[in-house]
């Protein structure tokens, strides 16, 4: 599989305009356990992108990734700007030429390493590791019907976080007062899977 | 040139940062490099990548910078701001896990009197309990 420089660009647009779009929800479920900013400061730092993704898109998909990742620890701010950014610059770094599935895996696995040593956090934290790894999980798996596999695992794997005790990030001050509501991150992180799963469809 | 060790705090509010500096100043006076900032790229609460690493400019010295955090995101956007530096500095900043206000007050007393990189950050960890 190569990305050519087409769909690199319409995979960030994708991206970029679901982040944007779901930012009021965003910000609402981060105002519940956090301080609020994640929809604001998500919006922001997609906003800076979109405004460069022809650059971006044809810089080739590794690049692209590597460039939107460095957008982002520069203009979210928050914690997120440096987690998601490190997701995306980690991405780009490890992204193979000619990329089969199981490089992706590779590639995405090496992403996620990445993430939880800059968060010092892991799965079961109530963060968007607790759809990462899921999400992991199935593309490693591969088979039939992937971007709706993708679309359906992130989605539950994001509602699995309302039980959860908040232990990384702004939310574990709240202790168990974090149980009983969706994390941001993990709900950002949904958006960005069903993006990309929308991409692979054809949807968008 | 000051040959101390240089001080930088980082807040999620501008007027935190801001007020932990005047203390800061108040205390040690013109001897340590002080930097400091807060407030996101939107000019709200939060903290900036590209304000920590031009607060580590303001604040650099050969002997090293010890980094003030408040909270989290503070610590991951100072470690991001670290790892984007030239190799050569790299090494030679830290975070201290310390209380951000008295943290930077102790840190730059210690830096003051010459003490290395090492020594202002255990002297500014002290405060942590536990």
């Amino acid at each position: 599989m190569i990305v050519d420089s087409d769909t690199t660009k319409l995979l960030i647009e994708t991206v970029a305009r679901r982040v944007m779009a779901s930012a009021q929800e965003l910000t609402e479920l981060d105002r519940a356990i956090g301080d609020g900013d994640h929809g604001i400061n998500m919006e922001r730092g997609f906003e800076a992108v979109l405004a460069q993704v022809d650059q971006l898109a044809a810089q080739g998909l590794a690049n692209a990734l590597i460039g939107v990742g460095t957008t982002l620890v520069l203009k979210v701010g928050g914690a997120s700007g440096p987690l998601y950014g490190t997701l995306f610059m980690a991405l780009g770094k490890a992204w193979p030429a000619e990329a089969t599935r199981e490089q992706v895996t590779e590639a995405l696995a090496r992403a996620l390493e990445a993430v939880k040593a800059r968060g010092k956090s892991d799965l079961g934290q109530k963060t968007m590791l607790d759809v990462l790894g899921p999400v992991l999980a199935v593309v490693r798996e591969g088979g039939q019907d992937l971007p709706s596999r993708l679309r359906t695992t992130a989605a539950a794997a994001a509602s699995a976080t309302v039980p959860m005790k908040a232990i990384r990030g702004r939310a574990s001050f709240l202790g168990e007062r974090s149980i009983g509501h969706m994390d941001p991150g993990a709900r950002s992180s949904a958006l960005l899977v069903e993006a990309v799963a929308d991409v692979m469809e054809g949807r968008f | 040139m000051s040959g101390n060790v240089g001080i930088v705090i980082v807040s999620h509010s501008p007027d935190v940062a801001r007020g932990t500096a005047d203390m800061v100043r108040q205390m040690v006076g013109q001897e340590v490099p002080l930097g400091w900032c807060g407030g996101d790229p939107g000019g709200g609460l939060g903290t900036n990548v590209e304000a920590i690493l031009a607060a580590i400019q303001a604040a650099w010295s050969e002997q090293g910078v010890a980094i003030l955090v408040d909270l989290g995101g503070a610590e991951t956007n100072s470690e991001m701001a670290i790892e984007m530096l030239p190799e050569i500095r790299r090494g030679r900043v830290v975070v201290c896990n310390a209380p951000i206000v008295e943290g930077a007050v102790m840190a730059a007393t210690e830096a003051a009197s010459g003490a290395p990189l090492d020594a202002v950050r255990r002297t500014a960890e002290e405060l942590t309990p536990g």
